[in-house]
């Protein structure tokens, strides 16, 4: 891949970037940039193009207009197969997680080493380990569909990081679990954050984000009338 | 879009890619069984090929080298005017070698139609010479104008006039089977590449899973490539084995007389163009899956 392994100052960065859907422009003029090891909230209303946002950040979805970096690289100038590679140093957790059910809990986390021919062998280990950390190492064998709503954003997250990825994106991670079960994904997010990945959280939760407060140096970013804002002062 | 033996068989090798994708009952029922059904059928357009070439080859063969003079005469004359036409035979040009054909050798020529106990003898018939011709040949239209003058009644047939059409008719049923095989080999790829369709949109969430983790169009389209070909593989297999036993029990003549009907058969070195079938099939599957893949996965990009 053209400059796979260069980095550029930041790890994403967002350089008025426009977005339409259906004939109506759902982000304009929109300027993010995320910087190696720094921690995001993303906030705003139902709606307001979180989502979106997101997809923006990890090459699911283009933009109208403005330009995308990922690592430095334009996201223009890479092909399926570029951004595929560049999704590697990405680890993204969604709201509903997106398994394939007719794998073993530890078969999808294990999935990212699967599709980047990594060996399965000297990374077991690490898979074992992680399974452990995320807190299901009883779960292991299991079906997705047999895990709780927390317990699914946990594997999500270990399938995020296998890798090692620099940035971890999280859509709504707690969107559909209770507060306690939260927390301990918050907890996750920053001891990820504290090894030096580059957090992003999209989420309406803003009890999530003031709990997040005495652990971590976090920016809260707000999409209002198709823009982002610095919605305060560091929390 | 090409694609080399290698990164067939690199494609082909168990790694993992396959176990991704669900399986799917119907798409492998369905595929398995085109692959088996035209390979089945394969055997039989191949089968047709094979025998009428052969006949067709045969035909054309004898109407090159050989014609008939039929002397139609009263029994007074017929033996001089046999002996005309043996000697002007003889001096013609292009002509290796003339005989009358025996009474034996008559009834056996009519023994078909009539049964073995028809007195020959007794009928008013046509003696026949078989004239064989060199590889020069000889100048039809003079011989015709030399047997009329001199020996009246004796009429040349060189076989033209009714083994050119067989012989053509030969070929262009060796063409028709030949394009079978073409249409067979089209019909199986668009049945497969519907399959491999309904399977890619039936995962268009597997797909996502795997984009979403990094997953390459290749490591992608490989999943189902894999599994389509083997069981185009398999299935054509089946069809060729059941083909090739079909073709087995079939009766054999060895006459040309019921070489079309009853020759639809492999003899030495031919059942081994049995074999192509299967990695035919395989290899159709494999083109067919890697170009509904490659689209399906621009289409949800």
């Amino acid at each position: 891949m053209k400059g796979a392994n260069s980095g550029g100052r930041f790890v994403i960065e967002l350089d008025n970037v426009a977005y339409s859907y259906g004939g109506g422009d759902l982000l304009g003029d929109v300027s993010v940039t995320l910087e190696p090891g720094s921690f995001h909230f993303l906030t705003g209303p139902s709606g307001a193009g979180k989502t979106t946002l997101l997809k923006l950040c990890y090459g699911a979805l283009h933009p109208n207009g403005g330009a995308v970096r990922l690592f430095g690289q334009d996201l223009a100038g890479m092909d399926r197969d570029d951004v595929a590679l560049m999704r590697r140093r990405i680890g993204v957790v969604h709201q509903d997680c997106q398994f394939l059910d007719h794998l073993s809990v530890a078969d999808n986390i294990s999935l990212p080493l699967l599709v980047s021919d990594s060996d399965m062998l000297a990374h077991a280990p690490n898979l074992k380990e992680l399974i452990g950390w995320v807190g299901l190492k009883s779960r292991a064998e299991a079906r997705p569909a047999e895990l709780s709503g927390g317990e699914r954003q946990r594997a999500a997250l270990a399938r995020a990081v296998i890798l090692s990825p620099d940035a971890i994106l999280a859509d709504e991670p707690t969107g559909n679990i209770d507060w306690d079960m939260s927390q301990r994904l918050l907890r996750l997010l920053i001891e990820l954050n504290r090894m030096g990945k580059t957090i992003l959280v999209a989420t309406h939760d803003l009890a999530l984000i003031r709990a997040a407060k005495p652990h971590v140096q976090a920016r809260v970013l707000r999409i209002a009338n198709r823009r982002v804002q610095l919605a305060g002062s560091d929390l | 879009m090409t694609f080399g033996l290698g990164q067939m068989a690199e494609m082909l090798r168990e790694n993992g890619e396959s176990a991704v994708v669900p399986r799917t009952g119907m798409t492998a029922v369905l595929t398995a069984f085109s692959a088996g059904a035209m390979a089945f059928l394969t055997v039989f357009a191949l089968a047709l090929s094979i025998a009428t070439g052969k006949l067709a080859d045969r035909w054309e063969a004898e109407l090159a080298n050989n014609a008939t003079v039929r002397i139609t005469a009263s029994e007074a004359v017929m033996e001089d005017r046999v002996a005309t036409v043996l000697r002007l035979l003889q001096t013609t040009p292009g002509v290796a070698a003339a005989r009358a054909l025996s009474s034996a050798e008559q009834r056996a020529l009519l023994e078909p139609w009539f049964g073995p106990d028809l007195p020959v003898e007794e009928l008013p018939m046509p003696q026949l010479i078989e004239v064989t011709e060199d590889t020069s040949g000889f100048d039809v239209e003079g011989l015709n104008l030399r047997l009329e003058a001199e020996a009246p009644g004796a009429v040349l047939d060189d076989h033209g006039r009714w083994r050119a059409p067989l012989a053509t008719a030969a070929q262009r049923l060796r063409a028709i089977a030949t394009l079978s095989i073409v249409l067979i080999t089209g019909v199986m790829a668009a049945m497969i590449t519907l399959a491999a369709q309904a399977a890619l949109a039936a995962n268009a969430q597997v797909i996502g899973v795997l984009r979403l983790v990094g997953a390459r169009d290749g490591f992608i389209a490989s999943a189902f490539v894999r599994r389509f070909t083997l069981r185009a593989l398999a299935g054509a297999a089946g069809g060729t084995l059941m083909g090739a036993l079909a073709v087995s029990i079939l009766p054999d003549a060895q006459d040309s007389a019921g070489a079309l009907l009853t020759g639809l058969s492999f003899r030495g070195w031919q059942w081994l163009w049995l074999f192509l079938i299967p990695p035919l099939a395989a290899a159709v599957a494999f083109a067919a899956t890697m170009h509904a893949a490659r689209r399906a996965l621009r289409a949800l990009a």
